[in-house]
């Protein structure tokens, strides 16, 4: 992330000084430090909100029960997390959320997700595998219905909106596969 | 269509109804529970901030520097020998950096190329199928903390590329 960022800041600094647009680049880093506390503030909200009920989830026991049900196929994934970890059913819960395109539940569930994860993290300050895996395919958001730009193309006066369904399932799923493909592979060069 | 519609705006309300009964039905004290729940929360949130000022300032910048221009010079060639509208040129370079800015970029493109253009229809798949990876990354290793990530952004990067390329091949070969 750091090479990301210099590379960000210092490409758009000599930008903006040879397009002549230096007045938008100040004004653009003000933008950017109000929609940060924006964010937060949405975040805080829906964050706050399901960490309580992930919590009833953890204190009445369901826990074991919804991750019980899903285990199979997440800890086909994630083979190194213990089989009794609360991570496995937060990362179901991220996953079940994305598929069905609650990106405001996803997020939270998410968090809490790489909260498990680093909790049997023997090095706190460097990542493990299976949160490398858990972001790729958080990054690839493999969902069923794309609501969001339906509506748009409808609004718009689209003539079938749905049309995108198939494409962008398609599309998603390879990517997700490519996505998923390519960490294994960095794995193995990087070993 | 509107049954998936219908589900999945059930899904919610439904799983809160759930966990609320089960929590009573196990005797467990919910209404303090959620609350030390979202205590969490706030925390959370608190150690997320800076994380995602860095990223957000990075990203604005970078959007009003020009940098957008460059880049639509470079790839016109390209799509333009591939027969794919130069249209979606903006929100392929957009959706990765950021999810609102994504959404108006997409509105415009609908709006100027019509709703069933072959430029709405790359965007829209484009729009579904990659994610805005730098927010998602600031998210979750802000959350934790981590500041070693390995060889994660390289694969994150090179995913989303593939991501876009792979909207417009799918596009192309299905219509």
């Amino acid at each position: 992330m750091n090479t990301v960022w210099v590379l960000l800041i210092v490409s758009s600094v000599i930008l903006s000084i040879l397009n002549g647009r230096v007045g938008e680049f100040t004004k653009a880093i003000f933008e950017g430090a109000k929609s940060a506390v924006e964010v937060s503030l949405f975040l805080l909200g829906i964050v706050a909100l399901w960490l309580g009920i992930t919590k009833i989830i953890e204190e009445s026991g369901l826990i074991h029960r919804l991750s019980r049900g899903f285990r199979i196929f997440v800890s086909r994934l994630f083979p190194h997390v213990p089989r009794d970890h609360p991570a496995l059913t937060s990362i179901t819960l991220n996953l079940l959320a994305n598929l069905f395109g609650l990106g405001n539940a996803a997020t939270p569930l998410g968090i809490k997700a790489m909260q498990d994860l680093q909790s049997f993290n023997p090095d706190k300050d460097t990542i493990t595998f299976e949160m490398m895996l858990f972001i790729v395919i958080n990054t690839a958001s493999i969902q069923l219905i794309p609501f969001t730009v339906i509506g748009i193309l409808a609004d718009f006066g689209a003539k079938n909106p749905a049309v995108v369904v198939l494409p962008t399932l398609l599309a998603t799923v390879l990517s997700a596969a490519f996505a998923v493909g390519t960490l294994f592979v960095f794995r193995k060069v990087f070993k | 269509m509107n049954a998936v519609n219908l589900i999945s705006q059930l899904i919610i309300p439904v799983f809160i109804l759930f966990v609320v009964l089960y929590g009573v039905g196990k005797k467990v004290r919910v209404y303090d529970c959620f609350v030390a729940g979202a205590k969490d929360g706030i925390a959370v949130v608190i150690k997320i901030f800076p994380y995602l000022l860095a990223i957000f300032v990075a990203v604005k910048a970078f959007q009003a520097s020009g940098a957008m221009d460059l880049a639509k010079g470079l790839f016109q060639g390209l799509l333009a020998s591939l027969n794919i509208p130069l249209e979606v040129i903006p929100i392929a370079l957009v959706k990765p950096l950021s999810g609102s800015a994504s959404i108006g970029v997409f509105s415009d493109i609908v709006k100027t190329t019509g709703p069933d253009s072959p430029a709405s229809l790359i965007s829209a798949v484009i729009m579904g199928s990659a994610e805005t990876t730098f927010y998602v990354l600031a998210v979750y290793l802000g959350a934790v903390g981590i500041r070693k990530t390995r060889y994660l952004v390289p694969v994150c990067v090179i995913s989303d590329l593939a991501g876009i390329i792979l909207a417009m091949a799918v596009v192309k070969i299905l219509f």
